[in-house]
């Protein structure tokens, strides 16, 4: 392995110490300026809210409009901003953050591209029930719809991605906004609300008092979620799950966002359920727990479909039945009766027809149902047990390059991330990109942890690692906090190297570099019967640019290797990357084409990818070469 | 193929897609929060939905921070009553409900310009007379013709003023109300 220099730069804690001194002096500066208190001003008013309601960091990025906020921010040091190098980045990390510890993320723009720029990552938390915050700044009232400069119909962009959103014309009106806001981010099935804050709102003098909880319940009578699940619903799943053969939990984010993975583990040890998950229901239960059977859908584990597939009662908890999930649903689990439980009543029906519907809170119904629910013994599953385990062997022993090396012992995707996770204890954040990466995390991060998988299910937004990385160091800091990215998603947003040397955010960056879009190149292998096109991806010198940016950096081709560097990165007090040359043609199987069935799986394809050029012996592909083949060379 | 037990499709019948059954027409109300934006949330949701909507009403209630909606839009059981649970989810809907099935009075009003003529002229207006309409314009040419009624009379008297030559039409769209003492509005919690 080789290792960049470390150059010692922006992100040094002496750096830190001198811009904190300089912080001080200006406040102080600005406190003899004024020449004594001043009016409270509805970005103070915004500050408290947000102190109130328990934020300590805001992600963001100044611009004109929302200038009289970080006018003020100086007078609320309990409020940390973070400079990030792009506002998408922003609304990432805060995503981040509340993935990983459960509170709800902030994040701030200003009026026009500083609004749009957040957009996908508002989308992405929208998609997944992320509860965020995201605050804009517009311009001033008078100027609203006039086409002024920055000016932009965000909250109309906003509004049907977002649980909720308002425009806020007035000071007055900020202490109840923010308040309304996080309740609705973090109540029910949790999403992002949108405020957008004209100019003269934010420095309108104010006394509007904050609401208390009761208020904001009280002035929202059409926001009432439903926790508890109909008791006789509970019943009649209680009574199925007596009567099934081969019953199976579906848990989804759901269960996470409840807090009732004790009571999913209690529900499948008293009736002896073995438990499947969703990508966003990861961590759900230790995967090393006995009735832990694994990852489900499109590129879940062959066994783990197969036991969908062969189900006479599936029990969903707190997940969506998506076409990730179920692909083709006329085929999708042919003999099972749909038990589908979830907050959202319109989740319900939406994408398969439920024998068992409940609307509640995952945690609240599990604990209704746990009474009601008979104690089994293993016994009387012998004969689905001995099966489930049959068909684990076999697709687990088909899928996995445990030896590091794929074909001729060039490293294989598998096995970085499973290193990565057990060189890390199974307790760190792994966050995913989009893709194959995606895919490898979520098949082979051995997860033991709630909300220690983080991971763009809905939206599938690529460039998501790394930011919402920084999210999950600064939500929750007692833990490491990996970037699993792709050559191509990490590109997206690698302009954030600077706000986690700049801000010494301790991620750890795993860059898994095919110099490909490796799943694009998957389905145009298998899908597109090998037309490649734009799935070559030239990449700088990884090296060299984390050099230029003052991050640690190593780079790995080999599996004996990266041991060594996943220790040399996590040695680090500080943000570090390792560059992993991976295999340049590995697909992710199983695989489910679109519009198949769980039945359906592809396991290998043609040649799986074999490619002569490639190997410990024969030379790479090098995109950068002009004289380099297009579009591979099948 | 996983070779699994009943996945063979033809053997075991096809799972239902939500939404393939019977399409018919639904009236649904809706009381929402008076408010700056709360049409263009409807609007917006049932365009993202993909529910097609046939008619929208809107008007002030009783009390006058809330206002009230009136779709129609025609689907089957499950696709409709996807609608409403969506419509619940924004934060500014106050109440919903489907009263497809239920005993209600449905009126809507049409105004329709028909072009006349000084002998045609005592037809059209015998035929909204007959109709429970009136003319409330009358010119050289042209009269218009008000109908309030069920969308079948308003259909009827469409249908039969079109000999005539209609020069334009407006319709507000079915406005609902349910029979008896209920009322709607009285159910929205506070």
């Amino acid at each position: 392995m080789t290792q960049a220099k470390h150059v010692p730069g922006a992100g040094s804690s002496a750096a830190l110490a001198s811009e904190r001194a300089r912080k001080e002096m200006l406040r102080d500066a600005r406190i003899e300026r004024r020449g004594g208190p001043r009016p409270r001003i509805g970005a103070d008013a915004l500050c408290e809210a947000l102190l109130l309601q328990g934020s300590t960091s805001i992600w963001g990025y100044p611009g004109g409009v929302i200038l009289p906020l970080y006018d003020v921010l100086v007078d609320h040091p309990g409020l940390r901003h973070i400079l990030v190098r792009h506002e998408q980045a922003a609304a990432h990390a805060a995503d981040g953050y509340a993935r990983a510890s459960g509170k709800v993320g902030v994040c701030l723009g200003t009026s026009g591209p500083g609004a749009t720029n957040l957009v996908t990552g508002i989308g992405t938390s929208m998609l997944d029930s992320v509860p965020v915050v995201a605050i804009t700044g517009n311009v001033p009232g008078v100027l609203l719809g006039k086409d002024a400069f920055q000016e932009i119909d965000i909250t109309g962009i906003t509004l049907p991605m977002t649980k909720h959103n308002y425009l806020v014309r007035s000071a007055d009106e900020i202490p109840h906004v923010i308040a309304e806001a996080f309740h609705i981010a973090r109540s029910g099935r949790p999403g992002p609300v949108h405020v957008d804050i004209t100019k003269d709102a934010l420095m309108g003098e104010t006394s509007a008092p904050h609401p208390t909880q009761s208020e904001v319940e009280a002035g929202l009578p059409g926001y009432r979620p439903k926790m508890d699940g109909n008791a006789r619903q509970i019943k009649l799943l209680a009574d199925a799950i007596a009567a099934a053969k081969r019953p199976l939990i579906l848990a989804g984010h759901g269960v996470l966002i409840a807090q009732g993975e004790r009571e999913l583990l209690e529900l499948a040890r008293q009736a002896q359920i073995p438990i499947a998950w969703t990508l966003l229901g990861i961590g759900v239960v230790d995967e090393a727990d006995p009735l832990a059977y694994g990852y489900m859908g499109m590129h879940g584990w062959k066994h783990v479909n197969r036991a969908i597939q062969s189900s006479d009662l599936l029990i969903g908890i707190g997940m969506r039945y998506d076409d990730r999930v179920t692909g083709n649903v006329r085929t999708f689990a042919p003999s099972a009766k749909i038990v589908h439980i979830d907050i959202d009543p319109a989740e319900i029906g939406k994408n398969v027809v439920a024998d068992i519907p409940i609307v509640g809170d995952a945690k609240r119904v599990l604990e209704a149902l746990l009474p009601m629910t008979e104690r089994v013994d293993p016994a009387a599953r012998a004969t689905y047990f001995t099966e489930l385990a049959t068909w684990r062997k076999e697709s687990e022993s088909s899928a996995w390059h445990g030896s590091g090396g794929w074909r001729d012992g060039v490293l294989s995707a598998d096995f970085v991330v499973e290193r990565i996770a057990a060189g890390s204890g199974y307790d760190a954040n792994l966050t995913a990109d989009v893709g194959q990466n995606q895919m490898w995390v979520a098949r082979y991060g051995g997860f033991k942890r709630a909300n220690s998988h983080l991971s763009s299910g809905g939206l599938g937004t690529m460039g998501f690692a790394l930011p919402a990385a920084m999210g999950a160091a600064i939500g929750t800091p007692e833990k490491t906090s990996w970037a699993i990215a792709g050559d191509g998603g990490f590109q997206m947003t690698l302009q954030e190297l600077a706000t986690i040397v700049q801000e010494r955010i301790p991620v750890k960056i795993a860059l898994m570099d095919n110099k490909k879009l490796g799943m694009i190149r998957q389905w145009q292998e298998i899908v597109y019967a090998g037309n490649y096109h734009s799935e070559q991806l030239a990449g700088p010198d990884y090296l060299k640019l984390c050099e230029a940016y003052g991050l640690p950096a190593w780079k790995v081709a080999k599996p004996e290797e990266v041991d060594a560097a996943v220790a040399a990165a996590l040695a680090v007090d500080g943000p570090a990357l390792i560059w992993f040359e991976i295999a340049e043609r590995q697909n992710v199987y199983p695989m489910m084409p679109a519009g198949k069935g769980l039945s359906d799986l592809i396991d290998k394809w043609g040649d799986d990818g074999e490619d002569v050029t490639e190997g410990a012996s024969g030379p790479r592909l090098d995109p950068t070469d002009p004289n380099a083949p297009k579009g591979g060379t099948e | 193929m996983s070779g699994a037990p009943n996945s063979a499709a033809g053997v075991t019948p096809a799972r239902a897609l939500p939404g393939s059954g019977d399409e018919r027409r639904h009236l649904i109300v809706a009381i929402v929060n008076n408010r700056p934006g709360v049409l263009n949330r409807v609007a917006s949701l049932m365009r993202a939905r993909n529910f097609n909507i046939e008619s929208l009403a809107v008007s002030a209630t009783e009390r006058s921070d809330t206002s009230r909606m009136t779709l129609t839009i025609v689907g089957d059981e499950v696709h409709v009553e996807q609608a409403t649970k969506q419509l619940y989810k924004l934060i500014d809907v106050l109440k919903v409900q489907d009263v497809t099935d239920e005993a209600i009075v449905e009126h809507e009003l049409a105004l329709i310009k028909v072009r006349v003529t000084g002998k045609s002229r005592p037809e059209v207006v015998s035929i909204a007379e007959m109709h429970r309409g009136r003319v409330v314009d009358l010119s050289d040419d042209a009269v218009i013709v008000e109908i309030v009624g069920e969308p079948s009379e308003v259909d009827r008297v469409v249908e039969l003023l079109r000999e005539f030559g209609i020069k334009e039409l407006v319709r507000t769209g079915s406005v609902v109300m349910s029979r008896g003492s209920g009322s709607i509005e009285e159910q929205v919690k506070r």
